[in-house]
């Protein structure tokens, strides 16, 4: 359950920790982001910042491991009062990390590696990570808002 | 260690150098087998390296890893190497990752082999 949002999320994704399955989640998102209203690109960088958060609780969470549980809660946002868009909270049960080293790398530094963070910190409009209550995983928030298409071609 | 998926890539080759064509999604799960073809085209020490993404509809930054990989190989064995064909969905992952001022990007395969 994500910090925020106590409501029961409108879709809930369980996947293990293998590089193969990341294709479906890809296009779980990109038909609920598009369902939504968010353009085909929009659509197709959500799959990529969520593929990028996976791919990192694969590599570093589970230190490749292939039979760790991954955990996806997505909320449709917007039904109420709340801002239209899109809520992903991912869980693991990997390893933890002070939430505070987690940041991009220096881009000026032309190296394999190290990108998802920052094509994640690009893409959404929050990133928050936290450690999950007993010891054991993370958890990341993600927020994407749907921007109006007047308010998205003026800026 | 997770067991890697074979990503199917065409080779042709011509006589301004060597067409590499990867068919399909380049993610985490094809990276590593991405990785070990381009390797292997590496090590025949082509004249010049063109990677036709024509047929490549996603790519995460596992994908571009292995691109930036291939990068400093070629650089080192002196190999002129242009990315040609790049979806506009691919291509954006370049832009964010700011990565498109770094690699020689062209058009078309045709234009990547006079590049």
């Amino acid at each position: 359950m994500s910090g925020e949002n106590h409501s029961e999320p409108h879709v809930k994704l369980q996947i293990t920790s293998q590089p193969r399955y990341l294709c479906g989640a890809r296009e779980l998102i990109q038909a609920i982001a598009k369902r939504i209203g968010f353009d085909e690109m929009s659509c197709s960088q959500i799959a990529l910042a969520l593929d990028e958060a996976l791919c990192n609780v694969m590599r570093h969470g589970y230190q490749e491991r292939t039979d760790g549980l991954i955990w996806v809660d997505i909320w449709a946002t917007g039904d109420e009062d709340d801002v239209p868009g899109l809520t992903i909270v991912i869980e693991d049960e990997g390893g933890q990390v002070d939430p505070a080293t987690i940041r991009s790398r220096d881009l000026d530094e032309v190296r394999p590696g190290g990108l998802g963070v920052h094509i994640i910190q690009q893409i959404m409009d929050s990133v928050r990570y936290e450690k999950r209550e007993g010891g054991r995983g993370m958890r990341l928030i993600l927020n994407k808002r749907l921007v109006p298409q007047v308010e998205a071609s003026a800026s | 260690m997770a067991e890697a998926e074979q990503i199917e890539v065409q080779i042709n080759r011509h006589p301004a150098g060597l067409v590499v064509r990867p068919v399909g999604d380049v993610d985490l799960s094809r990276s590593p087998s991405f990785r070990g073809e381009l390797k292997k085209v590496l090590d025949e020490g082509p004249g010049r390296l063109v990677i036709d993404l024509s047929s490549v509809p996603y790519m995460d930054s596992s994908g571009v890893a292995t691109l930036v990989e291939c990068l400093q190989i070629a650089r080192r064995g002196s190999i002129p190497l242009v990315l040609c064909a790049m979806q506009t969905k691919v291509r954006s992952v370049f832009e964010i990752a700011r990565l498109d001022s770094v690699f020689t990007i062209s058009e078309s395969v045709e234009t990547a082999l006079e590049a």
